[in-house]
């Protein structure tokens, strides 16, 4: 709770830079505009505009600094234009409306939710082959570690269209590569987590006489909740990137993705901006949905927060 | 059919070395340790190829892994003007660049305590975030060239390289800085000699965790406009050419990219905090 004004004023910092940034970034793009419009401009040539930076050209110009917050068309848009598309965009239309950015969240949304869970399950399971196999943990484990440093996220487009062309699309091929994405997270936090009892509480068990199941169930379960939490907070993040990522080239018509592209190719900034925050947004509905389930879990159980 | 028998030999000969192998009585030495990923990995690639010739898998859906080395071998030129492009110039300048701003961030930062708290739930949650679907406006920003794939990547690497940073210049003990306080140390000799050396390994984490975004970040940042020359580009424009085997070389040098950048940072960090628990 202490933290809250913390908190607030580094926001309130981000916000204050992007607000004086807003000025050089669209000056020489209201400058040309407000000369085809009739307003007085120094200096009046726009090759000679050129030459000079963007702050440069606000103090010759201070009479504009005004319209650069609120220029149709800008390089870098003022925050209250994305708040106002964004508020249009989710609360102006009606929910199945294809400019509804709530209609494209959910079009990202479904695929990474499917994705995360298959993803998550799978991680589960090859956590448990490898806390109890030898041999996978031999051979599998160091691949399991070496993927991560593969940037295959970059290659989610191609899978995408290979699937495509396979005949299979809609909600799968995303959901695919959103579960592989969340699961390498889950498998090394699970087999961390499985591994996390110590050779004490092991011992207590075997002296109980307890089965293997019995000590699977009532100590490495539990041990690796914690670890299972702080995987799902990162799979479930990186479900989003790869969903998202996945719609971008691939000619997808809904979804952030598309919405990032489409305002880009169309010339409306506020579009790919609106859906670039909408995205954060969920990113961080998310996140903090599971750090809720974390926190109430760990208490009933009677353990920390990580 | 043959192929396809073959393959199902081959992938149950490998196991049955592995299972000799880890659970014999030599599993424990270095060599063991080595081989057995290795003929895990390379009966995949065995099986794979075995596999693509007994089913007659179409090249146009997953080309033999044969066919990807000769691509390699065939097209070493191109693969290399785009492995510096992409890698050399985009990944790595702006890797560096994203890192040194968090460092200075988080030095900055952690002068004050009110900072400090502001900026590691801040820069948590940027963390986590999409920050990849910036590349459309980065590119229109910047250009095409690999300026604007350095600022992409800059920005994804520079908020958990921040986190770790400031997260790290905090883990020192009450006891510690008392010791240091005693010696009479000012500021930034506690700094350089004992909370920097204890922030190394949160650091090197947020190091190694940059790598991989590095990578995608480039990449990806290609797809929305290059010069005719990088892995991004070169991915995209080979598959819409469904030469899938150049996509498959470009995979294999992103791949191997990815885990010797990984490594080089793992050796750095073992020279550096080799007094580290978790190093030794």
């Amino acid at each position: 709770m202490r933290s809250i004004l913390p908190v607030l004023t580094v926001v309130a910092g981000i916000l204050g830079f992007w607000l004086l940034a807003v000025i050089p970034m669209n000056m020489h793009l209201v400058a040309d505009q407000a000369q085809r419009d009739g307003a007085v401009v120094t200096p009046d040539t726009p090759t000679a505009r050129q030459d000079l930076s963007g702050v440069g050209l606000a103090l010759k110009n201070v009479h504009l600094i005004p319209l650069t917050y609120d220029f149709q068309r800008p390089r870098l848009p003022a925050p209250q234009q994305v708040a106002g598309e964004m508020v249009d965009t989710i609360f102006g239309r009606s929910v199945t409306s294809k400019r509804s950015l709530v209609y494209h969240g959910w079009v990202t949304l479904a695929p990474t939710l499917l994705g995360f869970a298959i993803g998550t399950g799978l991680g589960i399971l090859l956590a448990v082959g490898i806390v109890y196999s030898r041999v996978m943990d031999r051979s599998v484990m160091p691949w399991a570690i070496v993927s991560q440093t593969i940037p295959i996220l970059a290659l989610a487009p191609m899978v995408i269209v290979v699937l495509g062309s396979m005949g299979i699309q809609g909600l799968f091929p995303k959901s695919l590569i959103a579960a592989y994405l969340s699961f390498f997270p889950v498998v090394v936090g699970m087999v961390k987590g499985l591994r996390s009892p110590d050779a004490m509480q092991l011992d207590l068990l075997r002296t109980y006489n307890a089965s293997k199941p019995q000590g699977f169930w009532n100590l490495r379960l539990p041990a690796s909740v914690p670890y299972l939490f702080a995987s799902l907070k990162i799979g479930i993040s990186a479900s989003l990137v790869g969903t998202i990522v996945a719609e971008l080239p691939t000619g997808a018509r809904a979804g952030f993705g598309a919405r990032m592209l489409v305002g880009d190719q169309y010339g409306q900034p506020l579009v790919s901006w609106a859906a670039l925050f909408a995205a954060a947004l969920t990113a961080a509905a998310l996140v903090g949905l599971f750090g809720l389930i974390e926190r109430m879990t760990l208490k009933r159980m009677g353990m920390q927060a990580a | 059919m043959m192929y396809v028998a073959l393959g199902i030999a081959v992938w149950i000969l490998g196991w049955w070395i592995n299972v000799r192998l880890a659970n014999g009585a030599a599993s424990d030495t270095v060599s063991a340790r080595v081989a057995v990923p290795l003929i895990f990995g390379l009966t995949i690639v065995v099986v794979w190829e075995l596999m693509v010739r007994g089913f007659e898998v179409s090249p146009v859906i997953l080309p033999a892994p044969t066919d990807v080395i000769e691509r390699i071998g065939s097209s070493g030129a191109t693969l290399w003007a785009d492995f510096r492009q992409t890698i050399l110039k985009g990944a790595l300048v702006g890797y560096v660049l994203g890192a040194a701003a968090a460092f200075a961030v988080a030095i900055l930062a952690d002068r004050s305590e009110f900072l400090t708290r502001g900026i590691l739930p801040v820069g948590g949650f940027m963390a986590a975030l999409p920050i990849v679907g910036t590349a459309p406006i980065f590119v229109k920003w910047l250009g095409s060239d690999w300026e604007s794939k350095a600022a992409v990547v800059g920005v994804m690497v520079f908020f958990p390289i921040l986190v770790n940073t400031v997260a790290g210049l905090k883990d020192t003990s009450a006891m510690q800085r008392d010791l240091m306080r005693t010696y009479a140390a000012g500021y930034w000799p506690t700094l350089f000699k004992l909370r920097l050396p204890s922030a190394a390994p949160f650091i090197f984490n947020g190091l190694k965790i940059g790598t991989t975004l590095a990578l995608i970040g480039a990449i990806v940042a290609e797809f929305f406009g290059s010069p005719t020359v990088g892995m991004g580009f070169r991915i995209s424009t080979s598959f819409g050419q469904l030469a899938l085997d150049m996509v498959w070389a470009e995979i294999v040098v992103a791949a191997l990219a990815g885990s010797a950048f990984y490594g080089i940072m793992v050796l750095i960090e073992k020279r550096v905090t080799f007094w580290h628990p978790s190093q030794r």
